[in-house]
């Protein structure tokens, strides 16, 4: 196996997810393209752990996973409220600081 | 050749995995409908662990399906469910000036394709390179990293209460 197929492959999924980011409104789908980011980042980081021999790669991945199960109860705990006090999820609605 | 073999049919399950991760991930960005889009993210989660077993991090899998697929996905589907009057296919999803988001990401793929062809070419990953083990890794974050770990655990602990004092209605 080579070690650009793993890389690109995380490039491909990074980008996706960039994309995601930028392109929804809804905050719950720019929350799963954030998923998507790390994910790519965790493929990346266990590609490069084989390749050298190392663990660090697997210690950090599942340092990654354990901040990104974090991020999402929080940022869910957010959306909900967001939606309690304006009964909508979307982003562009946030729009209190344009001046 | 026994030992290209087995490379072969490994490099026919990445191909595999890859290409039902890519277009799971390209249905969790363009789908119309907020539920299936969480599960399309399923999809992309299970490649994605498939992906950590032919990368030989088998813990990392299996932490993968627990807490991804078995957690997060449930907090997802709840997300949605408490903050969707409809389920089902939506018009409203995308940004006003969500056009401007294709030309941003084909750019950055293209920059990124290029630097890691340049950079690792045709680098072959070691077949026959100790394995990392689980208790290495355990070693590692009760080792050296402990403190990183401590301040994790504390991360978890604030975002558990942070969550609860911003969801609960009082």
């Amino acid at each position: 196996m080579l070690l650009n197929q793993f890389l690109m492959l995380g490039a491909v999924l990074f980008c996706i997810g960039v994309y995601g980011v930028i392109v929804r409104k809804n905050a719950v789908l720019v929350l799963m393209s954030i998923e998507l980011i790390l994910n790519s980042v965790n493929i990346n980081l266990l590609a490069f752990s084989l390749r050298n021999g190392s663990p660090d790669g697997h210690t950090f991945a599942l340092y990654v996973i354990a901040v990104a199960a974090a991020e999402v109860g929080v940022g869910l705990a957010m959306v909900l409220l967001m939606y309690r006090n304006r009964r909508s999820v979307g982003l562009d609605d946030l729009s209190e600081m344009k001046g | 050749m026994l030992a290209s073999d087995v490379l072969v049919a490994q490099n026919v399950g990445f191909a595999i995995i890859a290409a039902i991760m890519v277009i799971g991930a390209l249905r969790v960005v363009t789908t119309k409908n907020v539920v299936h889009a969480a599960l399309w993210l399923v999809v992309v989660l299970a490649g994605a662990a498939a992906q950590y077993i032919l990368l030989a991090a088998e813990f990392l899998a299996v932490t993968q399906v627990m807490v991804y697929i078995g957690a997060v996905m449930v907090l997802f589907l709840f997300g949605t469910m408490l903050t969707r009057a409809q389920i089902g296919a939506e018009k409203d999803l995308n940004n006003k000036n969500a056009i401007i988001g294709l030309p941003i990401a084909v750019l950055l793929l293209a920059t990124m394709l290029i630097a890691l062809n340049d950079g690792f070419k045709a680098e072959k990953l070691p077949a026959d390179s100790p394995l990392v083990t689980t208790q290495q890794v355990s070693d590692q974050i009760f080792g050296i990293y402990l403190l990183p770990f401590w301040a994790l655990s504390f991360v978890l602990l604030a975002a558990a209460i942070g969550a609860i004092v911003l969801a609960r209605r009082d």
